[in-house]
């Protein structure tokens, strides 16, 4: 990818200091010499031969398809948070973010966060009720739920400890994806909350649910009626059109766009609705933020406005100075992203990048930025911002209230240390 | 916008709304009693609510926590690969806190909830309510917070204070996020 095709950028194309180049400079460039296509530099290739592939019928069809073998390396980066035997099946596995395009995860390489391993859970045979302040307690089996007229909704599913690693002292020396790769973003199918909750004849006095798994931890999770009566919950089926993964909480889980991921209950097998919320382990002892002060913030739902650039980032290296796409995500519990900028010299210019036309809610959405980079070392940054205003901060910034081992809700700027060689390191700066 | 374009509109958004509500009223849920689904009623709340029968002190609870619970916790609950379940109290705004039940947990209601749906990690259920109420006593006890013959039970258990039960702002629903 280098710029031997392009026009060389003039002075007013610069966005910002470190080779951040102006959108326009692409386009005049490529009206310049037609399209990008048409080269006028034309280097001998060498003829082309027919390969293989295109002598001889391939493989036949398949059940469910997989991905190329060559892609072997596109996979998950385990994480166990206890040594064998203490808490197996409690841990995380992360999405390789850098190695994926586009905005939405793929289900088999969408991140996992389990309390106690994943269940294996026989449909037929799973059971969901509703019960507490209601008119009459419901029981639901798989069947006819699915019965039921569906919703899709396209957002992110982000753990409230996505990022940790950032929170440590020194800075680790990881990919995106195992360092930010707590999120996945994906179209969830199924019953709107509130529709369940009317049929079991909610008390209008009812203030809390609390959503409960059918897996060994019975993850439990107190949830404000508000996100089910005025919100958006929904039970989800489906995940990118085909049924739940087990890792994902086959049959059934509780989506809440936007707010901490455990939240989002798999293997959802119960709702109890009550006055008072439940103050269970994962809402006391585990996503809390405690503070200098020696308190701690509890019921911090929404998760916060967030982007990481995955090119270039730990291990997707330039080749070389040239011109390159500098892309990444940005999403944010608050709403839409409406700006992501990008900054090559340690945050002191900004350029804005380019996201979606047309972002979608508490979603993902991708941004890109072309940047020439003459070869010298720079630290490169993003910032986003989302449609309520607010603004991801500096590390110091969202350290700065925490107590020092804090590691909830990390959404600080991410700074990648592009060195001579074109290594990436992950820095605080 | 005329009047007759504007009830039309608003015809065909009853309309819309209407159908999704049809569709939904299908109401597929069976009733169910509060004795058939006693079994998986089991989250305690702060006021003690869904409590079962029972009780354990401290003297007990050392026994289960012997046999079921110190493998992964540590022989008196302050170490082990699990992580602590006691001591740290007054370390919150040092620059390492120690967070365990005793330190952090602002409820003892949690502590049985938690303990009853589970753990042992390996066998969450497999205990008994008077082990439940005997460990969770130990532990409390262990965290100096009640007596040795303390009893735990339905009626003494949310009545335990804990340490850091003033610790928590809660940011739902003042602060939003
Ligand atoms: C096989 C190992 C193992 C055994 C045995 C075990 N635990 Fe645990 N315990 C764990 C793991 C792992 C976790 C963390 C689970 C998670 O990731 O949510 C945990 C978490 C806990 C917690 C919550 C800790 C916190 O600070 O949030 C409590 C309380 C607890 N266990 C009590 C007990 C009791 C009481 C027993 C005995 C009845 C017991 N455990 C037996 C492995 C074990």
């Amino acid at each position: 990818m280098t710029s031997s095709r392009l026009l060389p950028p003039s002075p007013e194309d610069h966005a910002a200091s470190g080779g951040l180049i102006n959108r326009r400079w692409l386009l005049r460039s490529s009206l310049a010499v037609g399209s990008l296509g048409l080269s006028t530099n034309l280097t001998r290739a060498g003829q082309l031969e027919v390969p293989e592939w295109s002598s001889k019928p391939g493989l036949g069809m398949s059940a469910y398809g997989q991905p190329s073998p060559f892609e072997d390396g596109v996979v998950r980066s385990r994480f166990d948070l206890f040594p064998e035997g203490i808490g197996d099946g409690s841990g995380v596995s992360f999405t390789p973010l850098e190695k994926l395009a586009g905005t939405i995860t793929p289900n088999g390489l969408f991140f996992e966060r389990h309390h106690s391993g994943i269940p294996e859970i026989d449909p037929d045979a799973h059971k969901f009720v509703i019960h507490g302040m209601v008119e009459r307690s419901l029981l639901f089996d798989v069947e006819s739920l699915l019965k039921y007229q569906m919703v899709s909704r396209t957002c992110f599913i982000e753990c409230a400890g996505n990022s940790f690693f950032n929170s440590l002292g020194e800075p680790q020396q990881r990919t995106a994806g195992e360092i930010h790769g707590l999120i996945g973003n994906a179209e969830w199918t199924g019953i709107p909350l509130r529709v369940l909750l009317e049929e079991a004849g909610i008390d209008p006095r009812a203030k809390w649910l609390v959503a409960e798994g059918a897996d060994a931890a019975k993850m439990s999770r107190s949830i404000p009626v508000e996100k089910a009566l005025e919100g958006d919950a929904m039970i989800a089926l489906y995940q990118n059109g085909e049924r739940l993964r087990p890792e994902q909480g086959y049959p059934m889980r509780l989506v809440v766009p936007g707010w901490q991921g455990s939240m989002n209950v798999k293997w959802l097998r119960r709702i109890k609705v009550s006055d008072t919320p439940f103050h269970t382990k994962d809402e006391t002892s585990k996503y809390t933020l405690l503070q200098k002060d020696g308190k701690s913030r509890q019921f911090t739902y929404q998760m916060g406005v967030k982007s990481v650039i995955t090119f270039p980032s730990p291990g997707m290296t330039p080749a070389g100075p040239g011109l390159y796409n500098i892309s990444g995500l940005a999403w944010s519990g608050g709403g839409r992203i409406k700006r992501v900028e990008v900054s090559a010299d340690g945050g002191r210019s900004w350029s804005d990048a380019v996201i979606d036309a047309q972002p979608l809610p508490q979603a993902v959405t991708r941004f890109q930025q072309p940047w020439q980079w003459d070869g010298g070392p720079l630290t490169l940054m993003s910032r986003a911002t989302d449609e309520t205003g607010a603004v991801q901060p500096t590390r110091e910034a969202w350290y700065e209230p925490y107590a020092a081992d804090q590691l909830f809700h990390q959404n600080s700027i991410q700074s990648w240390s592009v060195l001579q060689d074109g290594e990436v390191r992950n820095v605080y700066a | 916008m005329s009047m007759l374009k504007i009830s039309v509109k608003l015809a065909f958004l009853w309309a819309v709304a209407f159908l999704f509500i049809e569709v939904n009223a299908q109401q597929l849920g069976k009733g169910i009693s509060e004795e058939d689904l006693a079994p998986w009623d089991i989250s305690v709340d702060p006021n003690g609510s869904r409590l079962p029968s029972g009780s354990g002190t401290a003297a007990k609870g050392a026994e289960v926590w012997a046999d079921n619970c110190s493998a992964c916790h540590g022989e008196k609950a302050e170490d082990g690969p699990a992580g602590a379940l006691v001591g740290g109290v007054g370390s919150l705004t040092s620059d390492a806190p120690v967070k365990t039940v005793g330190s952090f947990w602002p409820y003892a209601t949690t502590l049985f909830d938690y303990v009853r749906r589970a753990m042992p990690y390996h066998a969450p259920g497999s205990l008994s309510d008077d082990d439940h109420y005997a460990v969770v006593a130990y532990l409390l006890e262990r965290n100096g917070i009640i007596d040795e013959d303390d009893v735990m039970s339905a009626k003494t258990l949310p009545k335990v204070k804990m340490p850091n039960h003033d610790g928590f702002i809660q940011y739902w629903p003042s602060k939003g996020d």
